[in-house]
């Protein structure tokens, strides 16, 4: 490791959000194609695309599974500490300056969304898929959950992009979650009370 | 947020779960009251439905098509034929689609998947007067629209072919009909799911009788009122 440096994600963790970002931005492409109109006349072979975002999801569902069932204890320790919420953490919430752990409380809460929303995409996903051949699984609120599910994760996105791309501050971070590592000094203004090597 | 805790050294509040677990039992809920949350956001009534409406990048709508390739209207080679059981078979070209008697209307167009779009405003030729004029014969009980996107036909009985709001539009908020909404002539039957205005149009058959069309021999109603049909209100 650089002098200086401290690893704050392991690969498996970045492997994890890596897989996530894949799936995501390729499921989001292909989603659009299928939503907006003007890309659905440009594109226009509806049927491919809807099987091709449907299996595409499926794997992703696949692949997390996989993952977590891959991460085992490793990944436990990393969602007790997403779960986790101290005073600190409520105080930096409301806006204070509070130190934090490894993770602050918004990308713990990031986290928490994040993780509720796959579960919402893929039971509204497979419903959609299962409602066209079956009534017993159609419901009229699908469509407006997934869609629901998109707005928002966009805009989540969005707000993620810009912390981790242009914001000064929180720039850094995209060098952990690609490199492993981050600067120390920039570790201990941001995450002041993450002890690195004992995670 | 929470109480006040006892000191500064508390065992830390497990609120990650929580806000997993809330959503996710929000999201499933929504299965049962989101889309009436969503239809009074935009409905008629609502005063804000004027101010999203825009914001959306589809105005509400999807682009739902069968095969590869978006039928493209070529006016010069274009004709809407109508025949079959007729008196008097027609076969009009565009100019003379648009120069049948105009009506315009608004009215909410349904998907059988759940969205729905309010106001649309439509212009186009009443099915009741088209069917005056080419005079169905007796044994004529239905109608079986064909479509230029092959192989998507669908039918009408007669009786529902006659609705007082069932169009052949050509122009859609006051525009000529856009491509992806089936240029250059649909059919509009407001009462029932989108998959019986069939789109791109181009030919008219009056038949003895009414049978399954596309989406029906996929397992669709043949009679897709609006709330009634598709286990929608049963």
């Amino acid at each position: 490791m650089k002098a200086g440096y401290v690893r704050r994600f392991s690969p498996f963790e970045r492997l994890l959000h890596w897989v996530n970002a894949a799936f995501f931005l390729f499921l989001l492409g292909t989603g659009l194609i299928l939503y907006l109109p003007s890309l659905s006349e440009l594109v226009s072979r509806r049927q491919l695309l809807q099987s091709l975002h449907f299996w595409t999801g499926v794997a992703w569902l696949a692949a997390l599974a996989l993952l977590l069932a891959a991460g085992g204890r490793r990944l436990w320790r990393t969602a007790r500490e997403l779960d986790r919420f101290d005073r600190d953490d409520v105080r930096w919430l409301r806006g204070r300056h509070a130190p934090q752990g490894r993770f602050n409380a918004g990308q713990k809460i990031n986290a928490s969304l994040f993780a509720a929303f796959t579960v919402l995409f893929g039971v509204s996903g497979l419903l959609l898929w299962f409602g066209e051949q079956d009534t017993r699984f159609r419901f009229a609120s699908t469509v407006v959950l997934h869609d629901g599910l998109t707005f928002v994760s966009l805009a989540l996105l969005v707000g993620h992009l810009y912390l981790a791309l242009i914001h000064p501050a929180t720039r850094h971070a995209l060098r952990g979650m690609t490199l492993g590592t981050v600067n120390e000094e920039w570790a201990a203004r941001h995450h002041a009370k993450w002890e690195p090597g004992r995670q | 947020m929470d109480s006040p805790p006892v000191n500064h050294e508390q065992e830390p509040r497990r609120y990650g779960r929580g806000i997993f677990l809330a959503t996710v039992a929000g999201g499933l809920s929504s299965l049962y009251w989101g889309k009436a949350a969503w239809d009074q956001v935009t409905g008629v009534v609502s005063p804000v439905a004027g101010a999203i409406a825009p914001i959306l990048p589809t105005g509400g709508w999807r682009i739902y098509t069968i095969s590869g390739h978006m039928p493209v209207f070529d006016p010069a080679s274009w004709r809407l034929g109508i025949g079959g059981h007729v008196g008097q078979p027609v076969s009009l070209t565009y100019d003379q689609l648009r120069a049948l008697p105009k009506t315009e209307q608004t009215s909410v167009f349904h998907c059988v998947t759940g969205w729905t779009v309010q106001n649309v405003h439509w212009g186009g030729v009443r099915m009741s007067d088209v069917l005056a004029r080419v005079q169905p014969l007796p044994e004529a009980r239905a109608l079986r629209f064909t479509s230029m996107e092959v192989p998507y036909v669908d039918y009408l009985t007669l009786g529902q072919a006659e609705l007082h709001d069932v169009l052949l539009a050509y122009e859609m908020d006051g525009q000529p009909l856009p491509r992806e909404h089936g240029a250059p002539v649909r059919l509009i039957i407001p009462e029932m799911y989108g998959y019986k205005s069939v789109k791109w149009l181009q030919r008219i058959d009056l038949v003895p009788k009414a049978e399954n069309g596309y989406w029906e021999n996929l397992g669709y109603d043949r009679d897709a009122w609006v709330g009634r049909s598709n286990g929608y209100g049963s």
